[in-house]
């Protein structure tokens, strides 16, 4: 099919986190957005008078873009409530992509907050009655997750020692993210003495639960040249939806990604070789290692033995997840977000110990759901437009 | 397609569980087995789907188990019918940890957990574990 989004045509040039880690008691979500927003404009100089576009989704306010506008007084042109849970913020760097392009807009925001680490993960994503999960209470959305793995070391020899691998290297890039939740050293052993969840993954395997926020703005290209940041250009995008609930994902051990993922590197004329840092959803140790498979880092079956050895850890073959992840640095239940704004830091290279060297290209991966919704946004520096 | 005023696909399933039978649809334009139930069939829409009685034989095809505290860990799987699809369910009767990926499994129909719950299938080890 033709790509008809532009390279050029709109960059994101503003991004920042909300306040992360344990809010105050009775903040919202939307307060976080709000903030995240605040801090975002500032980024990249621009006011609030100049938005004329709202993205937003979070689990805990269902007309998001609703209660954005009423709360920072806007009154938007086009808006934007896509929710297919922690991949929606990739889904929206495309919408307003096309959107920007086309005039609808000019100054998008897109955004997020949660409150599920002072009000419950129950109580912020409450889950949908489903008469044929209800009665075998599975525990979501680790449980779908705990499945897959087991079928990837059941097929490919995967073992536990090389999934707690994951959240070794996310725990010491987080050690270099002055935000970040976890603050101690992490081993393997320590993973692996944790406490199950839902087998074979333990509670150091499972992202962490946190309040947080943040929001990006995109704008045209034009427009982006003027302002205090260095353009971050969207250059290929992806979209792969395999299901709803995990018994109607045809193979636990392929992802959406291998979907998403080429389609992404078709419109950004590269290949996963080109790839200078990469952002992945990590939710839980599995995914990852799905993602770099389905993505072409390795070849399917592959990814636990390619994690192993410290090759996605600072200093490794392969950077993944610099800022510590969903693992190590917070993840307040929708990440996808954060692995936008990660990737556009390093790009402008403002990362500080953390920072990959003259990287120029990023592929950030989010997922949404149970390996759900998979989407695959592409970035790159000025070079590449 | 079936009328929704009359009953719903689930309504149905329901219905023959209560009878102790395993119902799921297949399609015959598809030459494909369909579950969850549905109004129609996925990808083709074909509205003329068949009810079928399963034999109640399947596979594990996932497999996990969940630490109760103060208690024994229970299992959720996913189970591969050899009619040709897949459900969430549980393997009974035996130590949660020593349900393993390809056992062959059996149906029963288990009542809801409480009065007005539906019932819902469950699996048991087919062969010696």
């Amino acid at each position: 099919m033709e790509n008809l989004l532009k390279r050029g045509s709109a960059a994101i040039v503003g991004v920042a986190e909300s306040d992360l880690g344990l809010v105050a008691p009775q903040t919202s979500p939307i307060d976080l957005m709000a903030q995240g927003v605040m801090r975002a404009l500032d980024d990249c100089g621009l006011q609030l008078s100049d938005v004329d576009a709202l993205f937003a989704a979070t689990s805990q306010a269902r007309f998001s873009t609703l209660h954005l506008k009423e709360y920072l007084g806007l009154n938007p042109r086009w808006n934007d409530n896509t929710q297919i849970g922690g991949s929606s913020f990739e889904a929206h760097v495309a919408h307003a992509w096309a959107a920007i392009q086309l005039g609808q807009c000019e100054v998008a925001v897109i955004t997020y907050g949660s409150t599920q680490r002072s009000v419950s993960r129950a109580a912020a994503s409450p889950r949908e009655y489903n008469y044929y999960e209800a009665p075998f209470k599975p525990f979501m959305p680790t449980t779908a997750y705990a499945m897959a793995a087991a079928r990837h070391m059941h097929q490919y020899g995967t073992t536990r020692e090389q999934l707690a691998e994951v959240a070794v290297a996310a725990r010491q890039w987080a050690l270099m993210n002055p935000v970040a939740w976890e603050k101690e050293p992490l081993t393997v052993e320590q993973v692996l003495a944790s406490r199950m969840v839902s087998n074979p993954l333990s509670v150091r395997d499972c992202c962490l639960v946190t309040d947080g926020g943040g929001a990006i703005v995109m704008t045209s290209g034009e427009r982006a040249k003027t302002l205090k940041k260095k353009p971050v250009y969207p250059i290929g995008y992806g979209e792969g939806l395999s299901h709803n609930s995990i018994a109607s994902m045809a193979d636990l051990t392929v992802t959406g990604a291998a979907v998403s993922g080429p389609r992404a590197y078709a419109m950004a004329g590269l290949k996963a070789a080109d790839i200078d840092v990469v952002e992945l959803y990590d939710a839980f140790t599995i995914t990852p290692i799905l993602f770099l498979e389905d993505l072409g880092f390795c070849p399917k079956g592959e990814g636990g033995r390619f994690v192993s050895g410290g090759r996605i850890a600072p200093g490794g073959a392969l950077p993944v997840d610099t800022n510590g992840g969903g693992l190590s640095y917070c993840h307040p239940g929708m990440y996808g977000l954060f692995i936008l704004i990660e990737a556009v830091r390093q790009l402008r290279g403002e990362c500080g110990t953390r920072q990959v060297k003259d990287a120029e290209t990023a592929l950030v991966h989010g997922n949404g759901g149970v390996l759900s919704s998979q989407i695959t946004c592409i970035l790159g520096g000025p070079s590449t437009v | 397609m079936m009328d929704l005023k009359q009953q719903s696909p689930l309504g149905k399933f329901i219905e023959h569980l209560k009878a102790g039978e395993f119902a799921f649809q297949y399609s015959k334009a598809d030459d494909k087995a369909v579950f969850y139930p549905r109004v129609v069939a996925p990808v083709s829409g074909d509205g003329a789907l068949e009810w079928r009685i399963s034999k109640g034989l399947g596979t594990v095809y996932s497999t996990t188990w969940i630490p109760v505290k103060d208690g024994q860990p229970y299992n959720v799987a996913l189970i591969d019918m050899d009619e040709g699809f897949r459900l969430m369910s549980r393997v009974e009767d035996i130590d949660a940890k020593l349900v393993k990926i390809g056992m062959r499994v059996n149906f029963r129909a288990r009542a809801g957990d409480k009065p007005d719950d539906p019932p819902y299938p469950v699996f048991t080890a087919a062969e010696g574990v």
